[in-house]
């Protein structure tokens, strides 16, 4: 099963090596990892997208809770939940791709945010599967250049991770 | 008042009430052992290898719950240190580690003897620290002290580059620490240990099973009081000798890959099991699988909430500190109207007698060769069964962990975890230093002895008084005794070709040497050994043992608990 699980952790450095270090000792599976500073910039938001059965889930929220920088762990995936990754995709776009590749962008509502001649930056978010939808819709062979950021996920309603 | 970085580390240690240092000076840690050099609250033990120093500050821990506290340089003082800093960590031994490092704009540029040492020991501590600025130095250390010993203790390293131990500023060392993201759970889910007490009372065929955190919390005497007061047997895991008295009837023994057939037997087929302060590991169930294969109720009590449900499902899971937990357990217990089935446990305890009678670690003493296993049961003869053994990692560990009945916690002290050969020697010193009065005895082989040879320096410098058994039979015992069972009698690289005269070896380092030959000489030597005459002297006795002899009972890897090899069906 895929979770994602959320973690405050202190914003020190090595933070993040600690908890990527927990993952390749202990064998657990990584699909997306990303970290930032929360508005609170002694603390540092992750979120983690890993797959596993459920008993590999349960070792994996026990060994994040036991790192000592660790602050708070959740599985957002246990309740309603949001989740968003941002895409940015350089594709090449002339002649009669050049329309098309605007006509397609649109539909996903995703934006133009760099134009020259013969390409565009297309900045998308959603969820992944939404993403993955983008890349196959479009033609393969424009495709320059891919960049996503992971999945960022934030409980729904009063499902909230703070200090 | 303004100190130096240098200062500051002395200070903390002695507001720590720290009473030993052991260290290795080097380059990064001048300032330190400068500072050092002034001052008289605690002694530094200068080791001959860096390795050691931990294994000595972990085994001061281990024999006396106080904290071991190590001193090592940069680079490759660090490296070296890592063995020892991993098998405190695999034991939860709580140590605290400084370590010097290059200068911090030094930091990241190859500079000579730096290494990564905060990324080299993130796997292997409870946690770790680089200081970059004076001013967070003192409430480092107090935070170091502080997690080692709480929760589920372990080694913490604190890493100080050499310039930071040079700049000044004001000293004042915390009283007190709270950190927001480390809080560990002390009492037990009083729900939970209700449920408990129900399921203990109903249970027609317990165990209880008790590990290394029995010893690691103090908790050895309230599991004594409970498993009395419900007359349930008792199994202790390598790491949890001493947690029960072994010479009580109530006891079955060490459990697992070398455990009594009874211990092993009643593990497998009981109805309802307690799990205190132990951790299921493959070296005490063998196969989870086959465990599984029975079906039982599942009590665990451990103060670490990832070793419940790891490698077992379990079902009462108690978070919580051991003695905390316990006293709680008793208190219900004894609250409670009912009393445990006496008709079942009866039957119960039959059955365990009979698995008792196959007297599992039965072995033949002959008149010609000495078998490594009469050593030991004279040793604890010799001993009265009171002194500290430290082993080193082989066959002699598990013969020292079979023979030798330890009534008392702490006094058995070995590397179960991580299984470092080399230990014994060290661990010796360090639990001499904590029991500046105690017998102290090492069992060691010729193979392990030799890895931490050098510590015999360091033992006359301080005049310890050690007595090593090296059971010496020529091998490396137990890799001898896997490949005569799994791998076709090859014994590849498992035989000693060349070994030192141990008793001139002794001599060399200006200890007493002893070599025993025949069974009738091991009662004699053991008791000159550890007389009045040799009160002072550090003994080494060589026993040159049977080649031959194997640890039974033998679960293979693989195998589960009721699939014991015994010695008699060979």
């Amino acid at each position: 099963m895929r979770h994602i699980i959320s973690i405050l952790i202190e914003n020190e450095a090595g933070a993040l090596s600690r908890v990527s270090g927990l993952f390749s000792a202990r064998a657990f599976n990584i699909e997306s990892l990303t970290v930032a500073p929360t508005e609170d910039a002694s603390l540092s938001r992750m979120t983690i997208v890993s797959t596993g059965s459920d008993d590999v889930i349960e070792q994996i929220t026990k060994q994040l809770n036991k790192l000592i920088d660790v602050v708070k762990v959740v599985d957002l995936s246990e309740a309603a939940h949001i989740e968003r990754e941002l895409m940015l995709v350089k594709v090449r776009a002339a002649g009669k791709d050049r329309e098309e590749m605007k006509r397609i962008a649109d539909i996903f509502r995703g934006r133009i945010i760099d134009v020259t001649d013969s390409t565009y930056v297309i900045e998308l978010t959603g969820n992944g599967s939404k993403l993955d939808a983008f890349l196959e819709a479009i033609d393969r062979t424009l495709i320059l250049e891919t960049v996503r950021t992971g999945v960022s996920g934030i409980g729904r309603g009063d499902r909230i991770l703070k200090v | 008042m303004q100190l130096t970085g240098a200062e500051i580390v002395m200070r903390c240690l002695h507001e720590e009430k720290v009473e030993y240092v052991f260290g290795y000076p080097g380059g990064s840690v001048l300032y330190i052992y400068d500072e050092l050099f002034k001052q008289d609250k605690f002694k530094h033990v200068l080791v001959r290898h860096e390795q050691a120093a931990v294994h000595a500050a972990d085994a001061y821990s281990r024999s006396s719950n106080k904290i071991g506290v190590c001193l090592v340089t940069s680079g490759p003082g660090v490296t070296n240190a890592v063995t020892g800093i991993a098998t405190a960590h695999m034991d939860s031994v709580p140590i605290v580690i400084i370590s010097g490092q290059v200068p911090t704009a030094y930091i990241g540029q190859d500079a000579f003897q730096e290494c990564d040492t905060v990324g080299i020991t993130r796997p292997c501590v409870k946690h770790n620290f680089l200081v970059k600025d004076v001013k967070d130095l003192a409430i480092t250390l107090k935070k170091a002290f502080y997690i080692a010993r709480t929760g589920r203790p372990g080694p913490v390293l604190v890493d100080i580059p050499k310039d930071i131990t040079n700049q000044k500023c004001e000293f004042e060392y915390p009283k007190t620490v709270t950190m927001r993201s480390y809080n560990p759970v002390v009492k037990g889910h009083s729900g939970q240990i209700k449920k408990a007490v129900q399921m203990l009372l109903e249970a027609k065929r317990p165990m209880i099973y008790a590990g290394g955190g029995v010893i690691l919390s103090d908790a050895a005497e309230r599991l004594t009081k409970l498993a009395r007061s419900l007359g349930y047997p008792v199994t202790n895991t390598l790491m949890g000798l001493g947690g029960y008295p072994a010479t009580d009837k109530q006891s079955l023994g060490m459990l697992g890959m070398h455990g009594t057939y009874e211990a092993n037997m009643a593990m497998q087929n009981c109805d309802v099991l307690i799990a205190v302060g132990a951790r299921f590991d493959d070296r005490v169930i063998g196969n989870p699988k086959h465990f599984a294969e029975v079906s039982r109720k599942i009590i665990h009590i451990d103060v670490d909430p990832s070793s419940i449900s790891k490698r077992v499902k379990v079902d009462v899971p108690i978070v919580g500190n051991l003695p905390d937990v316990l006293d709680e357990l008793q208190k219900v217990l004894e609250a409670s109207a009912g009393v445990p089935d006496p008709k079942a446990l009866a039957a119960w305890w039959k059955q365990i007698d009979e698995w008792r009678g196959k007297k599992s670690l039965k072995y033949k003493q002959g008149k010609e060769i000495i078998m490594p296993q009469y050593v030991i049961e004279k040793l604890y003869e010799v001993t009265g069964g009171d002194a500290f053994i430290t082993s080193d990692v082989g066959q002699h560990q598990m013969w020292a962990a079979q023979y030798y009945k330890f009534d008392k916690p702490r006094r058995w002290i070995n590397s179960g975890g991580l299984g470092t050969m080399g230990v014994g020697l060290p661990y010796a010193m360090g639990v001499r230093f904590a029991n500046p009065k105690a017998t102290v005895a090492c069992v060691t082989g010729e193979g392990s002895i030799q890895m931490n040879i050098q510590e015999l320096s360091t033992a006359k410098q301080f005049r310890l008084p050690i007595k090593i058994i090296n059971l010496n039979n020529r091998y490396l015992g137990m890799v001898r005794q896997w490949q005569q069972m799994f791998h076709g009698n090859r014994y590849a690289e498992s035989y000693w070709d060349a070994l030192p005269d141990f008793v001139k070896l002794a001599e060399a380092y200006g200890h007493v040497g002893m070599k025993i030959e025949r069974p009738a000489d091991v009662e004699p030597a053991l008791r000159e050994a550890f007389s009045t005459k040799h009160k002072n002297d550090l003994v080494f006795m060589d026993f040159i043992t049977d080649q031959t002899a194997n640890v039974y009972p033998m679960i293979a890897a693989g195998k589960g608990l009721s699939e014991m090899i015994l010695a008699e069906e060979l």
